[in-house]
Order: C-alpha cells, then structure tokens, then sequence
C-alpha cells in the first residue's frame, strides 16, 4: 500500500474502536446501570388473558346415566349495547340473523328484549351489557357465517360456551337434590379467587343441591391463554397457554327409576290426601340402604323442573319456586323439612325404657288414658287394651304405654334440673337416646341446608326460652295472663318455657310436641335399627371420576355413631315391626301385598300438630330378617299414617323389588357397582352392560381420555 | 496416508492419486488452507452460531403458536450459512487479479439487480421495495450485493495511481476520486429510491471512508466533507425525504413520543435489552421474546433478543466477537502489500463497523431505526451470502498480501 494510507489506517481503527466501545458504555448503561427499570416496564407489557370456560362435570346415578350434564355448544350471543348504538337500533342486524337462524322475526325480537314492568315472557332477565344467547347447538356452517361476516352482523357473537342439560324425568324427580347453577357473584370470584371471563354468563356454580356440595370438583379448572398485545392492541404472540380441563363425574348412588318411583309414589299420596279434602301441600321421602349408609332416592314434593334455571331465570318463575303459594319447591323436604315423626319415634322410647332398667319382655298396661299433671293423655280412638308386651305395644301403637313409661322415667330423671335455666342443665334419659339414634343434629349428608330436626333437651328449651322470651317471638311483651288463648300461651312460655314438664316428656315419648325430624334424618335411624345399630352419616355421592375415567375420590358415608342398644332388643324391635305390617296398624295398607316374596317391616306415624291435620309418617325396611333398604314418607298436614304414607311407601317397595305388576328397579334387591369409564368416554354399569341410550359424549371427555393417551 | 488405504484400494488408481494431489495442495505452503486466517473464519462461525441460536430462540414460539415447524427458521438459517461458506471458499480461493478483474462485472450486476428492485420485478417489504422475488419463497435483496460492488469498484479505482512515474508514493489523483464517487453515486441513488435509508447510509460512508483510507490529500477530503454537509441541508430544506424516513430518523430521539407508530420498536426493543440485565433471561426462557413485543427481532432486532435473553455478558461478548472481526479485517488490511487488497479490507472493516454500528445503536436507542441487519446475527439469506463473501475477499487478501511485494 502506499505510505499515504497508512495513518488513515491507523484513524479507521481508532474509529472503529471508539463505534464499538460507544455501543458497550451504552449497553451497560441499558442493562447494569438503569436495567431494573426496564424490568418493570418489561413485566407491565400488555398481556392479555383469555379464559376458557370448562365443561361442567355431570352427575350421573348409579348406573352411569346422567342425571345433569354439559355440552359443549355454538352459542349465538347478541350484545344489546351494540346494536342500540347503530343507527336503526340494531333492527337490521336482527333481520338478517333471524333469517339466518331460520327463526322467526317476532320471536328473536322478543326475546333480545329485556324484562322489565310491563314486559311479559319470552324477554332477557339478565344484564343487559350480558350477550344474550338466541341460539344453542347451532351448527358450525352458521357460527362461520356469523364470524366472517362481522360487517353484516355486528354485535352477534358465535361462541363455544358450556350449556347445561337436565335430564328428564329424572332430574324433575330430584330437582332440589341436585340443586342448580347461577352465575358467579363478584363477591364469590374474589373469596374464590377466580378468573374472570368476561362473560357472565359463563362463570356459573352451584349454589344448592349437589351442584354446590360438589362445586369444586364438578367446575373443572378454565383454561387459560396469555396473549401479548402490542401498543396498537394486536395480538404478537401466545405467552402461555393451558387448555380447560372439564370437571369431574359424580357418580352418585341415585337410583333412577327408584328415585321415579319415589317421587310418583309421593305426589300421587299427597294428591289423594288433597281430594280427600285436606290442606296437604307438601312432603319427603327417603330410600337408604341400610348397611351403607347410600341414598337411593330424595323425593320432595312439590317438584320443579329444574331447566328453567339455564340462560338465566325469570322472575316468575323465580317467584313460584320460592314463594309460599307455590309450595316452595326450591325446598329439599327430606333433608330440610323438619315434621313430627309421631309413632315412628316410639321405636326409641322403647330402647329408653329398656335403657333405664325395663324388661323388654315385661307386661305394660294400655288403658284408653292415663292422668298425668292433672291432664288426662288418651290413646287415639280411646282404646282400652288392658295389659301387653313391648311387641303389641308397637304393633298396635298403644300410646299410653308409653305415656306412662316417660312419665315414670321423667318422675326419676334430675327433678331438680327440670327448671334451671342453663345450657348445661343434664341430658333427659329418654332424650340422651333419641340423641345416640342420631335426631336432634344433622346427619351430616353431602347436601347444604339441611335442617337438624329437634329433640327437647333441657338445653334445648332453654336456649329456645332464651331466644323467644324477651326476643324472637317476645313471650314476655306480647303474653296476657288473662288475654287470649295465644296470648295466655305465651305469659305461661315467659313464666315456664324453659322448664320441662312432665306433660312435654310424655308427648316426646310419642313423637309429637317439640319433637321433629326431617325424613332423612328418620331413614337413618331405621337403617341403624335395621343394621344392628351403625349410624351412618348418608351419602348422595359415591365417586369422582376424572373425564380421563380415573377415579379421583370414593366415597364412603362415614359412620357417625352405634346404638347404645343390646342386639337382642333391636332384634326384637325389628320383630315388632314386621309385625305392625302383617297384623298391627300397616296391615291394611299392605292388605294383599306379597310378604311371602319380600317381608317388609314398619312404623306407621300420625302426629297431630295443633291447628292442621296429622301429620302422616311411614317408616320401612325389607327384608325383614336381613334388611337391605329402608324406606321413609311423611307428609304433614295430611291425614293417619296408614292411610297416606302408608300406601304409598308400599309403591315404592312395589317399584324397588318389581312386585305387584311393576317392572324391578332392583332386580333380586340388589344394587349395581360402581359404573366405570369406557373407551368410548361413556360411563357404563358395572356389569359392562350397554349402556343406557343417554349420550354423554359432549363432555369432552372422550377428547379428554386420548389426549391423556 | 493409511487412514485412506483400503484393502480394495490400489495405490495407484487415478481416484488416490486425484486425492493425493489435492492433500498435497492443501498441505503447500502457499495453499489457501494454510494461508487463511483461522481466528477470523473462528469469528465468523462463532456469530453465525450465536445468531442460529438467537434466531431459533425468537423464532421458535411464534411458529409453534401458528403451528407451523418450529424449527423451520433455524434449518434456513443453517442453509443460509452453508451456501455463504461455500461462497466464501469460491470467492477466497480467487486471486487478487482476478478480483480486480471481476469488479466491473460485479459492479454491474449489482447496478441492474437494483434497477430491477424498481421495476415490477420488485416486492416491497416495510416501506421499501428492495427485494426480488425469485419465486418459491426465494427472494433475493440487491442492495446486500451492492455494498460489495461499491466496495471492490471503489477499490479497483482508487488502488490505479495517478502518475505512472511515480507508483511508490501514488496518491490517488482527482480523476481516480471523480470517478469512484461518480461510480459510487449511480447505487446510492437507486438505493435511495427504493427507499433504502440504512444501506444508504452505509454505502456513503464506504466511498467516503475508501477515499479517505486511499491516501487523498487531507483538503480534498475536508472538501468533500463540506459538500457532504452541504448537500444533507440541501436535501432536508427541499424535502427530498419521505415522511416515514424523517419520521425514522428522529422518532429515536424521543421514541415515546409516539409509542404505537415509528417509535413502538424502538421503544421495545430498549425495554428488552434493558430488561435483561446482567445475565438475562436465559435462552428460550423470555416472555418478551415469545410475545414477539419486538418487530422483527430475527432480523434487524436479533441484539434485542441477544440483549434480553442472554443479558449484559451476552451483549458484551458479541460486542466483542463483532471487535475482533472488525480487528481481522483492519490487520488484513495493514498487511497488505498491494493498494486493491489494502482498501478491499478496509471497505469491509468499514461496511461491518458502520452496519453493526447503525444496526445495535438502533436496538439500543441512540440510532435511528432503518433496516439493516446485524452482519453475520440476523435471520436472511442475502446479507449472510455478502458477508461470508467478504470473508472470502478478506481471506483472498490476506493470500496474496506478499504477491506484489518488489
């Protein structure tokens, strides 16, 4: 090269040298010097989350079908606000898609339309800022068409979204066991710590029934994609993205045809109560199995189909399960409906009198009354029976034997405790059994709300004293020693609702007074006496069972306590009971009815309540020698135990065994396993029969089992 | 020799003997093997490799989300990179006289294949239409090729002395620099049609820098300097610049002044180099890098990727490999005997320092954004051809640095 160039050379170095050394002062500047800064900036980017609803778990019964379950479906959503904005309010937009939709113009119009005063059904009576859904199940072709053409059809969403399926009839017939869903409150989201979707009517959870015990497990986890979003707001890329994982099965031990059965056989007595003239209104039943403690079936009455819960409830509909007039069909009667057991309870007055010391195969007087307290306590009817055992006392229902019993037991029992005014006055003798056969407290049934009955404790009184004295119904403000009847009650309650009185124990004995029960609650304790003594808390659910059909949780009714009752005075109960059904008060509603094939043993139960007609009780179990089911109904308000209850308990016997003409819900009495998963995604009984023509595909969960394949 | 002989084999079959030749070659002193400059092919496979990595990491998360072949940006990177050693082994086993020879012809291949970006035959991409498509998915960019042309034209020109008596301390005269800025100024001005403000850049300061390396009287160059100045006034008060170009130019001063146009990448990309602090994210593990916050961060933004999943000692390090590249080319120049090969090095260690310079300043924020790849790092076919060419220049240089020595 030429000697000019060689300086140059020198210079193009220092040049090059300086370019490179500015770029490293300024990185470290970046990223040492002021790097946290950028830090912040970088983790406050725009991300964008998206939340997929995931397909609610079904509940199925025991053999598999499912009672509720979701799909997955193209929904049309129309969002109000978007349309009022465009200049004809939307009115073209709705045009169009009612011709698309195939559905009439008149009908759409109706029901975008928000319910307010003056608006009848079909409108929306949800949010109006919430898409309202037109169209479910529609097929892909018009959800494209919906998408693609946004110019054409703005404000019109078409959206995969979860939607909820009733099964009928049977999810009629359990329509309050199983609860229902409602859209997710703020307040719900934060104390859960949910996500969001931005679509409310998606986040919906279970707020009664099974659907709020099993909430956890029957939601299934969203998915979740994490989008960036650049400053113009498009979409530059996915962060992250989870795919919703669909909720669990609950397998529950729900008999459906039994549950059918029960409900029909329930309906149809209160029906016959109410044309023979009473004011009969509502009832429960309950089928349990004895030796596990597994409900077959809850029925309440009235019923409600519960599919007017999706897409949001109106409000008269609202108003008619709720409301008085209507019966209150939101109520869970089994579990919730707190009546008076009447006869039936005097299956523990006798394992009382046993308890305090009275041979069980000693002789009993039954005149037609007995004078206790200076008031006279007669049987019903007036019969005069002289003397008898335990087993006629039952099968005959004499009642003042055991008005004389509690009186005998009350006269020892700490007199001195009977007026003191403390929670921890001693247990009643008589009481202290009613406790251990499980009354008095919930049973603890995987289902929200249930009622825990009531057995008059001296505790008991006084707080219920405490509670209506100076508060509540205020006894001491509103009571007259000289006013009226009610008046009079209530000075007398100010003076002495707290103390107990030979006249209360007396009608204890009986089931009646401050004593009541819910039937559920009266199952279990005549599956414990069926069982030889295990009291179960009962269970509605058996398994959880992942979509990929593992089974994530069984479920086994744990045992919440054992009879403090011998064996043989069980047995011997037991032995009474059948009893009552071939020659004592239920004879005549099982006139006629196969013994011979199943035994079928009872307590007929009618307690009079003031101011209504009795109430009308009918507690079972078959067979007799080794029970498998028990089978519980009472309904207040309706008439004698025998002729209501009675009746129809022998239909549901009839319906569970297959007797008298009817098809067996249980053929040979005996319960199918547990349903599995089968490759096809479908929940199959036990057996590996076929399974029943109720397709549960649109879980997902077939998807599910080959993904984790 | 045994490690070829065979059992099946003879010794004297024409296939061993071929071979025996070419080992022989290979092995001679003067052979291209053992003259080329292993540190700087060392360098250059070191930034390619960063670069795979860098382009495979910012690539990656996009192609899985569109479910495309996630690897599918690596395996044209990793061709790119074969068919540019190939070029480079072509290109360096030439002789400086054929070089020299070649450069008309490379000069005006170069010239037609930018007048052809202008015509239909062009695609625009990003504002400016400088690219070819040569159909299949191939496309081919001119103005990589150009800076090559620009170089060893200029280089061919300025290496003739002006007075023939004298050749020991030929300076290069007027006509030798009216010439290498006339022929200089022919793609400039197609690459400023294009509109292509950072190769631009790039080929003014590589006429420039050339002159000035060539030895040119000090005045003349202080001359040429005003008019520079001079003509910069004259373009910004005639308004000769399109909108988008001055809004490039000075969005970096203040890039948040306007965060969802010119600015949004410029303002970005600073967010993720800064956010990768001293050791940075780690390979694969960026969010910002997988939620594409960066435009174009395989190509002309790959430091931002460099710079937030590898951090400060990331950054650094291809600071300094980009350095000893740039040392490389300088030392090949400063041993050159001859004036073709000593200005054809340092054309190139000007073109990489100007485009690293021009390409990390911007990523970094003291540079305007225009569209120039980091040499050897960024994703693309045509600047990863040019450059292992230069190599092969470099190398050829380097080869015959004692050629013409008296």
């Amino acid at each position: 090269m030429i000697p000019a160039s060689r300086p140059r050379l020198v210079v193009l170095y220092v040049v090059v040298a300086a370019l490179l050394l500015g770029l490293a002062v300024r990185v470290w500047y970046l990223q040492v010097k002021t790097g946290t800064s950028y830090v912040a900036q970088a983790a406050s980017e725009r991300v964008r989350e998206v939340i997929q609803p995931p397909v609610r778990g079904p509940i199925v019964d025991d053999n598999g079908a499912p009672i509720v379950d979701s799909h997955s479906e193209l929904v049309i959503s129309v969002s109000m606000p978007t349309l009022w904005r465009q200049a004809d309010g939307g009115a073209a937009v709705l045009r169009r898609l009612s011709g698309l939709l195939h559905m009439r113009h008149r009908k759409l119009l109706d029901e975008v339309r928000l319910c307010t005063v003056g608006v009848s059904q079909p409108c929306w009576t949800g949010s109006p800022y919430q898409p309202i859904p037109v169209a479910e199940n529609v097929p892909a072709t018009i959800g494209l068409q919906v998408l693609e053409n946004q110019r054409l059809y703005r404000g019109v969403t078409a959206a995969v979204q979860p939607v909820t399926h009733y099964r009928q009839p049977i999810s009629t017939a359990l329509a309050q066991t199983i609860g229902y869903l409602q859209p997710i409150t703020a307040a719900e989201l934060r104390q859960q710590g949910l996500p969001v979707t931005g679509f409310s009517g998606v986040d919906l959870v279970g707020q009664a029934g099974l659907e709020l015990q099993y909430d956890t497990a029957l939601r299934g986890v969203p998915g979740d994609t994490k989008l960036a979003v650049n400053a113009a707001g498009q979409v530059t890329g996915t962060l992250s993205s989870v795919k919703p994982r669909p909720g669990d099965y609950l397998v529950t031990s729900i008999n459906s045809a039994v549950q059918q059965d029960a409900e029909r056989a329930l309906a149809s007595a209160v029906q016959r109560s109410q044309l023979a003239g009473s004011a009969v209104s509502k009832g429960g039943a309950a089928v349990v199995m004895t030796t596990t403690g597994r409900i077959l079936a809850l029925a309440s009455y009235p019923t409600y189909n519960p599919s007017v819960w999706t897409g949001g409830i109106s409000r008269g509909e609202f108003g008619r399960l709720f409301g008085r007039g209507g019966g209150e069909p939101i109520l869970d009667r089994p579990t919730q409906g707190e009546y008076a057991p009447g006869s039936t309870w005097k299956v523990t007055s006798v394992a009382a009198a046993v308890a305090a010391g009275y041979p069980i195969n000693g002789s009993y007087q039954c005149p037609a009354a007995v004078n206790i307290g200076g008031r006279s306590y007669a049987n019903d009817g007036n019969p005069s029976l002289g003397a008898m055992s335990f087993y006629t006392a039952l099968v005959q229902s004499c009642d003042t034997v055991f008005y004389e019993l509690a009186y005998q037991i009350y006269l020892k029992d700490h007199p001195r405790a009977n007026d003191v005014r403390s929670p921890h006055a001693p247990v009643q003798e008589m009481q202290k059994m009613e406790l251990a056969w499980g009354f008095g407290r919930p049973t603890g049934v995987d289902l929200p709300g249930e009622s825990p009955g009531s057995v008059p404790t001296r505790a008991w009184l006084y707080y219920l004293w405490k509670d209506n004295a100076h508060k509540g119904q205020d006894w001491c403000k509103n009571g007259r020693q000289n006013g009226s009847y009610i008046q009079q009650i209530e000075w007398d309650d100010c003076q002495f609702g707290n103390v107990w009185t030979a006249g209360q124990a007396v009608i204890a004995a009986i089931g009646q007074g401050y004593v009541s029960v819910t039937p559920l609650q009266l199952a279990r304790a005549y599956a414990a006496l069926a069982n030889g003594g295990t009291v179960y808390s009962p269970r509605l659910g058996e398994a959880l069972i992942s979509p990929a059909g593992k089974v994530v949780r069984r479920i086994t009714p744990p045992v919440a306590g054992h009879l403090p009752v011998k064996k043989s005075v069980l047995a011997y109960i037991r032995h009474a009971l059948a009893g009552v059904v071939t020659s004592g008060t239920a004879a005549g509603a099982f006139g006629g009815f196969p013994l011979g094939r199943v035994c079928v043993a009872g307590k007929t139960g009618t307690a009079q309540v003031n101011g209504t007609q009795s109430t009308s009780v009918f507690a079972s179990f078959a067979p007799c020698d080794h029970p498998r089911y028990v089978v519980v109904m009472m309904i207040p308000n309706s008439g004698y135990g025998a002729e209501v209850s009675g009746p129809a308990v022998r239909q549901i016997w009839d319906g569970i065994y297959g007797l008298e003409g009817q098809k067996a819900a249980l053929p040979g009495g005996v319960l199918p396993g547990m349903p599995r998963l089968n490759q096809a995604g479908q929940l199959v009984p036990a057996g590996g029969q076929a399974p029943r023509p109720s397709p549960s595909a649109g879980h997902g969960a077939g998807q599910g089992r080959k993904r984790h394949r | 020799m045994s490690w070829v002989s065979g059992q099946s084999r003879s010794r004297s079959s024409p296939a061993w003997l071929a071979l025996r030749r070419l080992a022989a070659r290979a092995a001679a002193r003067d052979s291209p093997l053992r003259q080329a400059d292993w540190l700087l092919l060392a360098t250059v496979l070191a930034l390619t490799s960063l670069g795979t990595l860098m382009i495979w990491s910012a690539t990656q998360p996009a192609l899985l989300a569109q479910g495309a072949n996630p690897h599918g940006f690596l395996l044209k990177q990793l061709l790119n990179i074969a068919l540019g050693l190939v070029l480079m082994l072509v290109v360096g086993s030439l002789d400086a006289r054929q070089l020299r020879l070649l450069a008309p012809v490379v000069y005006g291949l170069s010239c037609l294949g930018l007048v052809a970006v202008l015509t239909p035959l062009g695609t625009i991409v990003n504002g400016a239409k400088s690219w070819i498509s040569l159909g299949a998915g191939f496309q081919i960019e001119p103005s990589e090729f150009a800076k090559l042309s620009v170089i060893v034209i200029s280089a061919m020109l300025l290496s003739q002395p002006a007075a023939k008596t004298r050749p020991a301390a030929a300076r290069p005269g007027a006509k030798a620099i009216g010439k290498a800025l006339g022929l200089g100024a022919v793609p400039i001005l197609l690459v400023a049609a294009e509109p292509d403000l950072g190769v631009m850049i790039v080929l003014v300061l590589l006429v420039v820098g050339l002159i000035a390396v060539s030895g040119v009287r000090l005045r003349w160059l202080a001359g040429m300097v005003a008019a520079g100045v001079l003509a910069v006034t004259a373009v910004a008060q005639l308004h000769l610049l399109k909108a988008y170009q001055i809004s490039r130019l000075t969005s970096f001063l203040n890039p948040s002044a306007d965060p969802r146009g010119t600015g949004y990448s410029a303002a970005q990309s600073k967010i993720a180099i800064g956010s990768g602090g001293l050791h940075g994210t780690g390979l694969f593990h960026s969010q910002m890098v997988a939620g594409n916050f960066v435009p174009e961060q395989h190509t002309d933004f790959i430091f931002a990727v460099i710079g937030n999943e590898l951090g400060f000692i990331g950054s650094t390090a291809t600071l300094g490999l980009l350095a000893l590249l740039m040392i490389g080319a300088l030392r090949i120049a400063t041993q050159a005997e001859d004036q073709f090969g000593m200005l054809v090095a340092a054309g190139i260690a000007i073109w990489f320092a100007v485009q690293a310079f021009v390409n990390i300043g911007m990523t970094v924020g003291i540079m305007p954004v225009t569209g120039l790849p980091l040499p050897f790092v960024s994703y693309g076919g045509s600047a990863m051809f040019a450059d292992m060419i230069a190599v092969g220049l470099l190398q050829s240089v380097r080869r015959h640095r004692n050629v013409f020595a008296s």
